[in-house]
């Protein structure tokens, strides 16, 4: 099976406080630590998990820059046959329709059964993946939590859904699937494993590579646009408890007694 | 103003909450909507569910197909193409349905898309102005979608408060003929209900719930004990279900359960909604952190900045002394 997986670097939210930069129209991204999207990671090992199954290859692609490089080594070091970086100026600013379209011309260059994203990304909004399904006219499930191959060219997934059920489907190839956290345990990957595909060359396509029209994509065709970055002020917030910890220990116990929340 | 319509989402013949929220996220766009409501299904249970909307929308849309009786966001998506009008925008509720119809509906329908909106200002020159949150709520933004050509928006649950206002007798219009025979390359199968585990978490009054601030399995041991020190259980929020630290049943959160605690310690949960959908009934919510900007402290009634792998065990401590339990 030839799958495509989709993955983007993202700043890391769990090594990073998200904060605004002094201007206060974007986040502040200086030492910002960035890694593969979490959920695009799950997407990654669960392609790898396939593969190793019943046999084929797994293509990380990503839209971005020289700096996004540093995730399809990682990916590669996981395990991933191939890593491609997706570059232009003119995709630059694109919105969600926009990558859609760039790799929607990168998908028709190759032959991929199955595609896969992770859920959504830190700073994105859950939709790449099925706009890429319907420009390509392929079925598609989000919040895929299960897969397995089954006979005739099909799937049988399960989808997260509220409560934590899990809503049975069967999907036929190829298609898109968007993948949720927790599908699997993501392997484990050292410095010598990106040092082992360091020097390994990761081909590059841009606009005309691809044949998509520069005017399509970017962000002179993008509807939808981000003006600025605030911080949100939701209710009135907590009362802070200070002092030394053993002061704050004994105000606290004395407020969830209180609240019957000792037995 | 373009017309819009919202797709309404239901089981067991009853609405889902969002539908006034719709509603209201609808009246933000423009306070003099006629709104049309956009309803799937089959038999007596989405007649039910038409005849409750109308006092909400001015107009019903019914759409009867037997093939719709499980709600498959294709063939949903295949029957909305059929009878929307181009340019129209089309609100859809942001939860598990909402995720797998709207972004592939939006393309159908040539028109723009904008997802998760949790605050909606208002359109100025075909510009939608709205709020949407980025990295687990950490920071919001302001962005911008141009609806000239129609949009699908999709709507935070719980973000907009239904409108009290004076109902209207809405009228329901079959559009079921204009759909037709509807066929998908994905098919439904069956709903897993998810096992309930060895604690039931929604039936306790006090929780201590920890997240990804407790950084390895290990550590989990110490929440556990300050849990049982209160005479409380463990609950947890997604990214310790993901490291398999503890079991998908102890999961708070719109993936998870809904609880109803009187007191909720949340130790290390930055606060993502997805989380916050899952606390119910308003309890008292204490929150420690280390990171004092972490969103989770604009709801908590109380807040500590610390060390929760030195703050937790000292308090489970202060606890036994009280309850006259030597500390270890």
């Amino acid at each position: 099976m030839e799958i495509l997986v989709c993955a983007r670097r993202v700043p890391d939210t769990s090594e990073n406080e998200i904060t605004l930069n002094s201007a206060g129209n974007d986040i502040e991204r200086d030492e910002l630590v960035y890694s593969v999207n979490e959920p695009d990671n799950y997407a990654v090992e669960e392609a790898l998990q396939i593969a190793a199954r019943i046999g084929g290859n797994v293509t990380v692609v990503t839209v971005g820059g020289e700096d996004d490089e540093e995730i399809l080594r990682r990916e590669m070091a996981m395990g991933a046959n191939h890593g491609v970086l997706i570059t232009d100026e003119a995709f630059s600013g694109s919105d969600g329709l926009g990558i859609a379209t760039i790799l929607k011309a990168f998908v028709e260059k190759g032959n991929y059964d199955l595609i896969l994203t992770g859920v959504q990304a830190e700073d994105g909004g859950a939709q790449v993946g099925g706009m890429l399904a319907a420009m390509l006219d392929y079925p598609f499930a989000s919040l895929v939590n299960s897969i397995e191959v089954l006979e005739g060219r099909k799937l049988k997934i399960s989808r997260e859904i509220a409560g934590g059920d899990k809503e049975m489907n069967e999907i036929d190839l190829p298609c898109v699937l968007s993948i949720q956290t927790g599908i699997n345990e993501p392997r484990y990957v050292g410095m010598r494993g990106i040092r082992a595909v360091a020097s390994v060359p990761i081909p590059t396509y841009g606009a005309s590579e691809l044949a998509v029209d520069p005017r399509s994509v970017g962000g002179a065709a993008a509807r939808v646009k981000r003006v600025d970055y605030f911080l949100p002020a939701l209710g009135k917030g907590a009362e802070m408890l200070e002092g030394s910890r053993e002061e704050v220990i004994d105000r606290l116990v004395g407020l969830v007694a209180a609240k019957g929340g000792l037995k | 103003m373009p017309r819009i319509f919202a797709y309404i989402a239901h089981k067991g013949g009853v609405a889902d909450d969002s539908a006034a929220e719709l509603a209201a996220a609808a009246k933000k766009i423009d306070a003099a909507a006629t709104l049309t409501a956009v309803v799937m299904g089959w038999g007596a249970e989405l007649d039910s569910v038409c005849n409750a909307l109308r006092g909400s929308y001015a107009e019903v849309w019914k759409i009867a197909n037997e093939s719709l009786v499980y709600p498959n966001a294709e063939l949903v998506r295949k029957a909305l193409v059929k009878v929307l009008p181009a340019g129209g925008v089309v609100l859809v509720a942001h939860e598990h349905f909402g995720i797998d119809l709207a972004p592939g509906l939006s393309i159908k329908l040539k028109a723009a898309f904008v997802s998760d909106v949790l605050e909606i200002e208002g359109v100025e020159d075909a510009q939608l102005k709205v709020v949407r949150q980025e990295f687990g709520g950490q920071v919001s933004a302001h962005v911008r979608c141009d609806i000239s050509s129609g949009a699908v928006v999709t709507i935070r649950p719980g973000a907009f408060k239904p409108l009290e206002s004076t109902p209207v007798s809405g009228s329901v219009n079959d559009k079921s003929a204009d759909v037709g025979v509807l066929t998908a390359s994905r098919r439904y199968l069956q709903t897993m209900v998810a096992e309930s585990g060895d604690v039931d978490i929604t039936k306790h009054n006090v929780l201590v719930s920890i997240g990804r601030g407790i950084q390895e399995k290990d550590n989990v041991a110490i929440a556990q004990e300050l849990a049982d020190a209160m005479g409380g259980a463990l609950s947890c929020s997604r990214p310790v279900v993901d490291a398999k630290w503890l079991d998908k049943s102890r999961q708070v959160g719109s993936s998870g359960k809904t609880v109803k605690p009187k007191v909720y310690l949340a130790c290390g949960i930055s606060g993502a909604f997805q989380h916050l959908v899952g606390i119910k009934g308003n309890p008292f919510i204490v929150a420690i952190n280390k990171n004092p900007k972490a969103p989770i402290f604009q709801v908590a009634d109380v807040g500590i900045v610390d060390d929760l792998l030195e703050f937790l065990p000292e308090l489970t401590n202060k606890i036994r002394e009280m309850h006259g339990v030597s500390a270890k």
